[in-house]
């Protein structure tokens, strides 16, 4: 996949931090408003394709491996049941949500009814929104970018 | 072939009776039939977990176990694409 021509190269560049951006707050408030680690991680994950899309596959290639990508989904893998498992030692059961009502992180917890969105609530919720996040992103991303690579590569075009 | 014309007229007959059956007894939007599982949640999500967003709290605490099962099936999907389009560095 080789690069796009320069119209396009430069309105990505303007589009890709505000895409950027909005999937960072979806993720972000996803104990808050629509949305969560999902939604906003296929955002995110979106907007890197849009620039592999743009730029081409050997201008990622120079700067970033599908290793380190694998190596960012696995780390959130691991965050989740990390969380999951803490409370278990923290409560009384797997997947417990031992940070309400604690005033360590996101304790407080939210009048009865809607009310004024607070950042500092939820407990646990948005420590695992982050980490299914983090998992989404690299999940999708290394998805386009194997696939991206392999098509140079059948092709027999841009080496490397 | 006339055979498997008229097999094939009854049976589209039968399944849209169902359908247009099943539409007729569908009860009118907001009065589900069994509400104590929604009630309970509307109720205390906000104390519960602490969540303004009642489907994140679903999603994240009451249902966790799904959520798991979720993550381990993308898991799966990206380590089955990256292993069967790997490179090989045979030039």
């Amino acid at each position: 996949m080789s690069e796009m021509s320069k119209i396009i190269r430069t309105i990505t560049s303007i589009a890709f931090p505000f895409a950027m951006i909005y999937g960072l707050y979806v993720i972000a408030h996803g104990h808050l408003t629509p949305g969560g680690g999902f939604q906003g991680g296929a955002i995110v994950a979106s907007s890197c394709a849009m620039i592999l899309v743009a730029f081409g596959s050997p201008w990622i290639n120079d700067r970033l491996k599908e290793k380190n990508l694998s190596a960012l989904e696995s780390l959130g893998a691991l965050g989740f049941i990390s969380l999951a498992l803490l409370g278990l030692v923290f409560g009384i059961a797997f997947f417990h949500n031992f940070l309400v009502g604690s005033d360590v992180l996101f304790g407080t917890i939210p009048a009865f009814g809607s009310s004024v969105a607070d950042i500092n609530t939820g407990g646990v919720l948005p420590l695992m929104n982050f980490a299914v996040g983090l998992k989404v992103i690299a999940g999708l991303f290394v998805i386009v970018l194997v696939m991206a690579y392999t098509t140079t590569h059948l092709q027999g075009g841009s080496k490397k | 072939m006339k055979q498997r014309t008229i097999a094939a007229a009854i049976f589209f007959i039968i399944v849209a009776i169902f359908f247009i059956m099943a539409a007729w007894s569908m009860r009118p939007f907001g009065t589900p039939e069994q509400s104590a599982m929604d009630d309970y949640i509307i109720q205390n999500t906000q104390e519960e977990t602490g969540a303004n967003n009642g489907v994140t709290s679903v999603v994240f605490d009451y249902r966790g176990f799904d959520t798991l099962g979720e993550a381990t099936i993308l898991f799966t999907a990206v380590a089955a694409v990256v292993m069967i389009l790997r490179r090989e560095d045979h030039e």
